[in-house]
């Protein structure tokens, strides 16, 4: 297990600088320029000394190289500095974000706990509601519950976010007054109320999501509980005189959570990825809000440092569902 | 049958009109619309100590039926009786509380060990459920029921997949021992395995049953080894059993039509024989259970087929002592008997409609 999550590492880092490379030529390729939105009344000489600060001058090459520098030297170094008050990174040029003026990563640990505390949150409900709803929609199957599971889990997943997020505006914030219907983010908590006006503010983005989450998993779940419940071996503890409690949770459920497990692991990088649309409609300004205010501003550091990122997570969280099946299912052996 | 109720052996499993409907369903609201009839009106007895042998073709309701008897399905109709209790309308709590008695050894080894599980605690589970040993006990229950089955001690915490066919089913046979059984079904427990395993497993199924004193009801397709071990043998057609009788009756003379074409098609060793040999090839297809024939449900391919059989179910009645048919060619050794349970079938049919 050990020699093979190594060689995964290993493996994983020519694909991430694959990735780097791709995705910095594909934004080098695309079109709009970072200093559009400077007024026209600037001389042309001045736009140019105005590129050539912000590195545009160099060849892609020669940028791309300098990113991954800054990215994988200078970042880490200067976070090193940070824990243990060293000064390694002295001198070194941090990724500068060209909208904010500032490096780019402290952006991103500002922006980071509200997608957090949202989308993870989000994820996390939608785990809980989705693992119980499969396992009984699947143990009752065609049964009413299964029925109206179903219907709830389709209606989750075919109804974009944009809309579900916008009725729920609409109903509990507009005609009922119930909770905000944008998200503060320099609200801080100190007591009970602000606790309580936080819970409030969070419910809407929450629910948006964890419906969508839910009904996800929850069709996964279902699908590969069933897939197990008609197995010979759940029969075998049937006929052991094991008590259903047992053949269910015991038997059907440990064997089917291997695959859902997966998905799920799998599922958490899109956590850190924020819900872009969903951040946009309740004005939450997490990590999805600041890749796509990004892409507008043409912020190429910003966005590529925030997709890079996006990338590694994917892989590594790859990685560890792959470990994970190996874990929970004796049959896979990875030598 | 009687001179082995003469000798004293007493009927740990009786099975009176059992009936297995699986109902078919179709259409938006899942209405039902027939039934696949997989066993239909099944009555035989098991002695104590005894292997009874259930053949039949692919489909025709043998595993159905094994099931059926432990209660693994709800039957449809029937009276089930292990061991003097009734099972056929146990709850699932009393029925737990029954499945030390009754245990199944399964056709498939690798499907129905959970690939979860280790070997120990496959064959310790039953005993966590059912009894109150120690750990310690526990262990060494585990490790006695491994040697029983001729497994290696030092395997116990491995998982199924690691195994080879014929140890994967000792594994299956080892689990079905664990709480001292009275009676095991073993459902074609040989029909996944290679031939040189299936007289390993044969032969520990024998030599289980002598040491432990075990009643088998064997479920096979493979006729020569039901003739290996089985002390009486029922053939079964399209859910119903067509003939029983003790082993080597049924072999050297069978009675009912559909016992002597399956039995003519066992291959011959010698090659001699086996080109002069007349084989009695039946056509056609086995109908559908969904749909079975009016009157006799094997009409539809008897090479002997008569008027009657296409109205009438041939009743299911001893012809000589211990030797059971549902035929009517042999409706004139008894002609009263035969015609009188001829016309309550009839009768019957006109009620059902």
């Amino acid at each position: 297990m050990l020699t093979y999550t190594l060689r995964r590492l290993l493996i994983a880092i020519p694909t991430l600088l694959f990735i780097s490379f791709v995705i910095f030529m594909l934004l080098d390729l695309a079109p709009g320029d970072p200093l559009a939105d400077q007024p026209l009344t600037i001389p042309p000489e001045v736009r140019e000394k105005m590129r050539a600060a912000l590195g545009l001058d160099q060849p892609a090459w020669v940028r791309y190289l300098l990113w991954l520098k800054q990215f994988f030297w200078t970042e880490p170094l200067h976070t090193f500095d940070v824990m243990f008050g060293t000064s390694f990174a002295e001198g070194g040029q941090r990724i500068i974000s060209w909208q904010f003026r500032s490096p780019a990563m402290d952006v991103i640990w500002q922006r980071l706990p509200q997608t957090l505390w949202v989308v993870g949150l989000a994820y996390v409900v939608g785990v809980i509601i989705a693992l119980p709803i499969g396992i009984i929609s699947a143990y009752r199957q065609y049964s009413w519950f299964d029925q109206i599971g179903t219907f709830v889990s389709m209606i989750g997943f075919s109804v974009p976010t944009f809309f579900t997020g916008v009725v729920l505006i609409i109903v509990f914030a507009v005609n009922l007054h119930w909770f905000p219907s944008i998200y503060d983010t320099t609200l801080k908590v100190t007591d009970w109320e602000s606790f309580w006006k936080q819970v409030r503010q969070m419910i809407m983005p929450v629910t948006v999501l964890a419906l969508f989450n839910a009904s996800q998993i929850s069709r996964f779940m279902r699908a590969s509980m069933l897939d197990n419940l008609g197995q010979d071996y759940v029969r075998t503890a049937r006929a052991k005189g094991m008590s259903e409690k047992v053949v269910v949770l015991k038997h059907v459920l440990r064997n089917s959570l291997i695959p859902v497990v997966t998905v799920i692991a799998l599922g958490i990088p899109t956590i850190f990825g924020g819900a872009i649309i969903t951040e946009q409609v309740f004005k939450v300004n997490g990590l999805g809000q600041l890749l796509i205010t990004a892409i507008y501003a043409n912020d190429l550091p910003m966005v590529q440092t925030l997709t890079f990122i996006f990338a590694a997570l994917t892989v590594l969280f790859n990685l560890i569902a792959d470990i994970l099946y190996g874990v929970l299912d004796p049959r896979i052996r990875y030598d | 049958m009687l001179d082995r109720a003469e000798r004293g052996h007493r009927k740990l499993v009786e099975i009176k009109g059992l009936k297995m409907y699986f109902p078919i369903t179709a259409g938006i609201f899942r209405s039902k619309v027939g039934d696949v009839k997989a066993v239909d009106d099944v009555s035989f007895d098991i002695y104590e100590g005894e292997t009874l042998g259930l053949v039949g073709e692919s489909g025709c309701g043998k595993s159905t039926c094994g099931r059926v008897i432990l209660r693994l399905y709800d039957p449809t109709d029937g009276s089930i009786r292990i061991d003097g209790v009734e099972l056929s309308d146990a709850d699932s709590g009393t029925l737990r509380k029954l499945r030390p008695t009754m245990q199944m050894v399964f056709q498939d080894p690798q499907a129905s060990l959970n690939p979860r599980m280790t070997v120990a605690a496959i064959i310790g589970e039953p005993l966590d459920e059912h009894s109150r040993l120690s750990k310690a006990e526990k262990l060494d229950r585990i490790y006695e029921l491994m040697d029983a089955v001729g497994l290696n001690r030092n395997f116990a915490n491995r998982y199924p997949h690691e195994f080879s066919g014929g140890q994967r089913q000792r594994i299956g046979i080892a689990r079905a021992l664990a709480l001292n059984p009275k009676f095991i079904v073993c459902d074609e427990p040989i029909a996944a395995l290679d031939v040189s395993i299936q007289a390993q497993v044969v032969n520990l199924l024998e030599d289980l049953q002598d040491r432990l004193g075990l009643t088998y009801l064997f479920i096979s397709h493979d006729l020569s080894m039901v003739r290996h071990i089985a002390d009486r043998v029922a053939v079964m057609y399209l859910g119903r059993i067509v003939e029983l009788a003790p082993r080597d009756a049924l072999y050297d003379r069978p009675m009912h039509p559909y016992t002597q074409a399956l039995l003519s098609a066992v291959p011959e060793p010698d090659p001699e024989i086996e080109t002069e040999r007349k084989r009695i090839i039946l056509t056609g297809d086995v109908p559908s259970p969904a749909n079975p024939p009016k009157g006799c449900n094997f009409c539809t391919r008897c090479p002997k087929v008569m008027e009657i059989c296409h109205n009438v179910n041939p009743p299911f009645r001893e012809l000589e002592p211990g030797r059971f048919a549902a035929c009517h060619l042999y409706e004139d050794t008894d002609t009263t008997a035969g015609k009188t349970a001829a016309q309550e079938e009839l009768t019957s049919i006109q009620q059902g409609v």
